[in-house]
């Protein structure tokens, strides 16, 4: 009984040293005995007497073209990093849109084992999850970073070699998946041969960043650097740890597994997510962001609870009672930093929704970020035990895990993607209609996808909670939500590929704009 | 905030603090409870058998974690008893699973212990359960005239079986079904076997207020 004691103290302690963290947070900045980010720190994302005014191609803001060459620096990375993610995306939206599919015809694919949908699913989550977003927000940090630290890149040959590495490695993972080659931990299923060369490319991207932070022209760092810095030493420490071979099994390798799982969604996708929507809704706009000095305690309130929730993922598992209500207690508390982002987000677009229906990147990243609150605030209810008892081994959790990492942090990445490409390569997008399908197929298509596995979900966890029922109800009655998926899935898809194309029909026409010199003159 | 140092440490700190509270105490926790008496470890058979389930990642549908009777029927459906953290100690990769798309099958051995009945269904599902959705895995099976000495022949109903010769089982298929059967939790649990009792204990103070107020009235 002894150590169920200490291990309580050790919950309590975790909790405590979270709260009181937060609550000295609060008191020093209501006391000013730390330095409040203010409206002019909001401002530093904007030239002198910028702003009002949208930024969009056709009329620039003062910054890209008195800093234009910044920009230049990091457009070569940045495209490229785009292309491989778009390249990811399609990849995995179709594997995906294949393994949906066999869960309602289950006989379409059985041919052959690499198609199988245990294989299928694997693939399409770990293409998305690193070779999609994780390079698509890589993307949006190469881009961001020096424009808010008023410098160019540094060290980009290293951030061209983290690229080459980090591509061999997810396709090499995917591949190894395919053939049966597995460590066999969700979000961890690459071999740990191959995370070698996944963890040295991670490792390449980070000193660029700290080098360009250095270098930096302003003395405030703006908040998605926070978030951008934070997350790229976050991301490695996660990776390699939870890859280490020999050192974990059992029940001890589940707790390991989903302190990871959900820290890579925590610390590494959101960061990047919600950083990249902090620099660009109130820079497209012209207007800073709204109560900035609450972004502080959105960050480190972000860092403090999130980081420990991974153990609602083994609710009424075989793991100790108290790391389970520990992680239950700090996904409850997940709502304090989740509500200082949506202040500081939303009522900067809700003040401004006239621009919304100028940029279309915008909407895009309006959209990601009401998913990442709506996300959030999901996630939080149903870690509560009484909600998960129903919810926990149903497809309400994959309908979950979408709000988050597609409508939320791949919706920010899009709207990043269209507002960043015309910028760095001096093109304009030769189909801009087509971006307007993009958003509504991806916001349609996701509708469908997640109420008919959010109904089905809750549906299918009644039916096993009922002893009276057979296990075979419970799948009889998913059927017709499995099919919803795929429907809404297939509008996903369709969506990415609008997207690919306006690239690839992108890189094939001349230059429409000029982005390297100081007088530079609207195109139309 | 305009240091980079101050962040970057503070930042690291909470992770390496998120790290003992989720990894290094639970680990240790669970390190000092060793095997539940009773559990023996893989045959060669079934670690080989072990190797394809992972490998096909049945995982993603299949979890092995009954849950207790406090929470759910999982052992009225024949499931097995709520598992215990001492249950897994010899599994490396772990695969407690996130989902019941299919039914969880950390007692499979018991519930469906026929050899025949697993070959069958893991050729197809659907020759045995009309409205299954797994996948049929045929590649672990090959179609022979005759079948040699020492062949596993799956028997199959005739919509599924080949008009002509056997479908008989590869060694892949033949260490899955081990795999299948030796996963039964017969031993009786530790009594004091690490697993999450919020729910237990949830019920039984509500238990304890019903009491109570009936004691009042």
């Amino acid at each position: 009984m002894q150590i169920t004691e200490t291990l309580g103290l050790l919950l309590a302690l975790s909790f405590i040293i979270s709260l009181l963290a937060l609550t000295i947070l609060i008191w020093a900045i209501a006391n000013k005995q730390v330095h409040t980010p203010d409206a002019d720190d909001a401002r530093t994302i904007f030239t002198p007497g910028e702003g009002a005014e949208i930024d969009e191609p056709n009329k620039p803001h003062h910054f890209d073209t008195e800093r234009s060459g910044i920009d230049r620096v990091s457009a070569g990375p940045v495209m490229w990093l785009i292309a491989a993610a778009v390249f990811w995306l399609i990849f995995g939206s179709l594997h995906g849109l294949a393994a949906s599919l066999e869960l309602h015809l289950p006989d379409l694919m059985s041919g052959s084992a690499q198609m199988t949908f245990g294989r299928m699913r694997t693939v399409h989550l770990n293409s998305v999850a690193y070779g999609w977003a994780s390079q698509a927000g890589l993307a949006a940090v190469f881009w961001i970073i020096p424009r808010i630290f008023h410098t160019r890149l540094r060290l980009v040959g290293l951030v061209k070699l983290g690229f080459v590495l980090w591509n061999i490695g997810v396709a090499a993972g995917v591949m190894a998946i395919a053939n049966g080659w597995t460590d066999g931990l969700e979000w961890l299923e690459i071999p740990w041969q191959i995370d070698i060369v996944l963890a040295l490319g991670a490792a390449c991207f980070v000193a660029p960043l700290i080098a360009t932070a250095k270098h930096r022209e302003v003395h405030h760092i703006y908040v998605s650097g926070w978030y951008f810095l934070a997350a790229i030493l976050w991301f490695p420490v996660l990776f390699i740890v939870a890859n280490i071979p020999g050192v974990h099994h059992g029940v001890e390798q589940a707790t390991m597994n989903w302190w990871y799982a959900h820290n890579v969604l925590g610390l590494w996708l959101t960061p990047l997510g919600v950083g990249t929507a902090y620099y660009f809704i109130p820079k497209i706009i012209g207007k800073p962001i709204y109560s900035y000095a609450v972004s502080l305690v959105g960050f480190w309130a972000l860092a403090l609870f999130y980081s420990q929730v991974g153990i609602h993922h083994l609710i009424g598992g075989p793991v100790p009672t108290w790391l389970v209500t520990l992680s239950v207690v700090h996904s409850v508390m997940m709502f304090v930093p989740v509500i200082a982002v949506a202040i500081n987000q939303h009522v900067t677009v809700a003040r401004n929704l006239w621009a919304l229906k100028e940029s279309m990147p915008l909407r895009f990243i309006w959209f990601g970020a009401l998913s990442y609150t709506a996300a959030s605030f999901q996630g939080s209810i149903e870690a509560l035990r009484s909600v998960n008892t129903i919810t926990h081994f149903t497809h309400y959790t994959v309908g979950h895990a979408h709000l988050g990492a597609y409508a939320f942090v791949s919706l920010v990445l899009m709207g990043a993607i269209y507002q960043i490409v015309p910028r760095a390569t001096g093109k304009y997008f030769p189909f801009p209609r087509l971006i307007a399908w993009h958003f509504w197929l991806n916001v349609i298509g996701f509708a469908v996808y997640f109420l008919s596995l959010t109904i089905g979900g809750v549906l299918q966890g009644l039916a096993q909670l009922d002893a009276t029922k057979p296990f075979a109800d419970s799948v009889i009655l998913l059927k017709p939500y499995l099919e919803g998926r795929s429907l809404g899935g297939g509008l996903m898809t369709l969506g990415h590929v609008l997207l690919a194309i306006n690239l690839i029909a992108l890189g094939f026409t001349k230059k429409t704009r000029e982005t390297e010199t100081d007088n530079m003159v609207a195109a139309e | 905030m305009n240091r980079y140092l101050p962040l970057a440490i503070t930042a690291l700190a909470i992770l390496a603090m998120a790290t003992l509270f989720l990894v290094i105490a639970p680990g240790m926790q669970i390190g000092a409870q060793g095997p539940s008496p009773g559990l023996k470890p893989y045959t060669e058979a079934e670690a080989r058998g072990r190797d394809v389930y992972v490998s096909m990642g049945c995982l993603y549908c299949h979890s092995q974690q009954p849950r207790s009777i406090a929470q759910a029927p999982d052992a009225e459906r024949g499931w097995g008893r709520a598992s215990v953290a001492g249950d897994y100690a010899y599994d490396a990769p772990h695969q407690l699973g996130t989902m019941r798309t299919g039914p969880d099958l950390m007692d499979i051995g018991d519930r469906l212990p026929s050899q025949g009945w697993q070959l069958t269904h893991l050729y197809q599902p659907r020759a045995i359960s009309s409205w299954s959705i797994m996948p049929a895995y045929p590649f672990l099976f090959e179609h022979k005239d005759e079948p040699g000495p020492g062949d596993v022949v799956v028997h199959l109903p005739a919509p599924y079986a080949p008009e002509t010769g056997v479908i008989v089982a590869k060694q892949d298929a033949l260490d899955l079904v081990a795999y299948l059967q030796g996963m039964k939790r017969q031993y009786a649990p530790p009594t004091d076997g690490l697993r999450d009792d919020g729910y237990a204990l949830i019920a039984a103070q509500q238990q304890k207020q019903t009491d109570a107020a009936k004691a009042s009235n």
